[in-house]
């Protein structure tokens, strides 16, 4: 099968370089996760993958590729004056396509279209954003995952709703992810970063204990412990 | 026609156009911008004036020239633009106040719509049912670029040139703006409407037509008013605005 999108020693450089030597692939119906600690170049390299920053290497989406984003973060203020449904006409999408995308990320539609964007829970907003990018059929979805505003329910409710798209539209789905529980139960590869690639691969088979205190430093061990399910995120 | 009654339209047309993209200036935080803007066009203005051209067209000039060299400064994200942009501006207004014949230099940093002719009338009417025209296109690109620039790159919005169009539609509204509110006052023009109709909206639509609307309102009552009390009327038109804004403001809290 050819790959959506193949990645080979792709590095970013600002005034020094945040992002060096990261290769991996991405097949169809995948979920890959990229981890690692604050700072370590998450948000970097999926917007280099975007081509919303310069890079260095080689970064080869297959041809006419389709691609939704939603971006870590958002200035929605309360009092944006912009209704989800004003929103969701700058993409000239049709009424009925809104309710559909509406529904596939689990949301009342008369309802929400009518309330402000501002005014929406943290979790909300992800989901229509999720619904927004949906709208265009992408063959990938880009999710950067906020790091504040949306509590640990929500937060599982989320990547179960990622999981429920890529199952039913054989979405592939590149995810910027806080959360190691999430990372084992729903990835199905994980590329690991800090500053530079750490690891790449089948969650179970690359994060082990070595690879874990390499990302994390001695912190790590804190993690591997909590395959239950029961490590609290911290929400606001 | 009534020369009270071509300044009347010429002023209503202006608070619409003002009104309008005022509203999305505020969303951009660009409701200063307007205010510094003005600053250029009094040299532009005092040049057209020595060499005898229409003074509008002078200080339109000096603002085209002005956002097209904002933008270009925007684009080379490394270099501090707020500050240059501050330096440039408050340089252009010590030029246009020694430039200036002393006999305009009130009417140009006040703005004084009591001389208006049929020439600007038509141009105010031309110009405000551009920006009306052209700003409707380009909203999604404006307002995603507000939430979030990423988005809307990656929604395949050219933002680069969605800029390019707004900062020449604020170059309109400021050279039209000029007229009635001049120089120190132009900002109030396209910011109190907006803050006003921001106050009670619901939704984008109802947030842009209603500063729009306000824009018309308080540019007409201030123009009457000052008729009334023969003073000029820029001033009574930013009074107006404020007092328009603390009315949305009370009836905000019960919104």
């Amino acid at each position: 099968m050819e790959a959506l999108l193949t990645v080979d020693q792709v590095g970013v450089k600002f005034e020094r370089d945040v992002l060096k030597n990261v290769s991996f692939d991405l097949y169809k119906g995948e979920v890959l996760a990229i981890i690692g600690p604050n700072g370590a170049g998450k948000s970097v390299l999926l917007r280099a993958l975007l081509g919303l920053i310069p890079y260095s290497g080689t970064i080869l989406w297959k041809k006419d590729v389709r691609i939704g984003y939603v971006p870590q973060r958002m200035a929605v203020e309360q009092d944006l004056p912009l209704s989800v449904r004003e929103f969701f006409s700058f993409k000239k999408a049709h009424k009925g396509t809104i309710s559909e995308v509406l529904k596939a990320v689990g949301l009342n539609g008369e309802k929400i279209l009518n309330q402000r964007l501002g005014t929406l829970s943290g979790g909300q907003l992800q989901r229509v954003m999720i619904g927004w990018s949906l709208i265009d059929h992408p063959d990938v979805l880009f999710y950067d995952e906020p790091t504040t505003g949306i509590d640990a329910g929500g937060e599982e409710a989320i990547y179960l709703l990622l999981k429920r798209l890529q199952d039913e539209q054989k979405l592939s789905v590149v995810v910027v992810s806080h959360d190691l529980n999430m990372v084992y139960k729903y990835a199905t590869k994980v590329v690991c970063i800090n500053k530079q690639m750490v690891c790449f691969g089948h969650p179970m088979d690359v994060l082990d204990s070595k690879s874990l205190s390499h990302l994390y430093g001695h912190e790590a061990g804190l993690y591997e412990h909590h395959h239950d399910g029961t490590h609290q995120h911290k929400g606001q | 026609m009534n020369p009270f009654m071509i300044q009347l339209f010429v002023g209503v047309l202006v608070g619409i156009g003002a009104g309008y993209l005022g509203s999305f200036m505020v969303l951009r935080r660009m409701s200063l911008v307007g205010d510094a803007l003005s600053h250029v066009a009094l040299p532009g203005i005092a040049i057209a004036l020595l060499i005898g051209v229409n003074p509008f067209l002078g200080g339109f000039f000096a603002l085209m020239l002005a956002v097209i060299g904002i933008w270009g400064l925007e684009r080379k994200t490394s270099l501090p633009s707020e500050t240059l942009v501050g330096i440039l501006f408050t340089i252009s207004l010590a030029i246009g106040l020694l430039i200036t014949p002393e006999p305009e230099l009130l009417e140009a940093l006040f703005g004084d719509i009591t001389k208006i002719g049929m020439f600007d009338a038509l141009l105010t009417l031309i110009l405000t049912s551009t920006v009306l025209i052209v700003m409707p296109k380009i909203i999604p690109g404006t307002i995603l670029g507000v939430i979030s620039p990423d988005l809307a790159h990656s929604a395949k919005f050219k933002l680069k040139n969605v800029n390019l169009v707004f900062l020449l539609m604020v170059a309109i509204v400021v050279a039209l703006g000029l007229k009635v509110a001049g120089t120190l006052l132009m900002g109030s023009l396209v910011i109190i409407p907006a803050a006003a109709a921001k106050n009670i909206s619901r939704d984008l639509t109802s947030y842009t037509r209603l500063s729009a609307f306000f824009g018309a309102i308080t540019a007409g009552t201030g123009i009457i008013a000052a008729n009334a009390f023969g003073v000029v009327p820029g001033p009574i038109v930013v009074l107006a605005g404020g007092l328009m804004f603390l009315i949305t403001l009370a009836v905000r809290n019960d919104f």
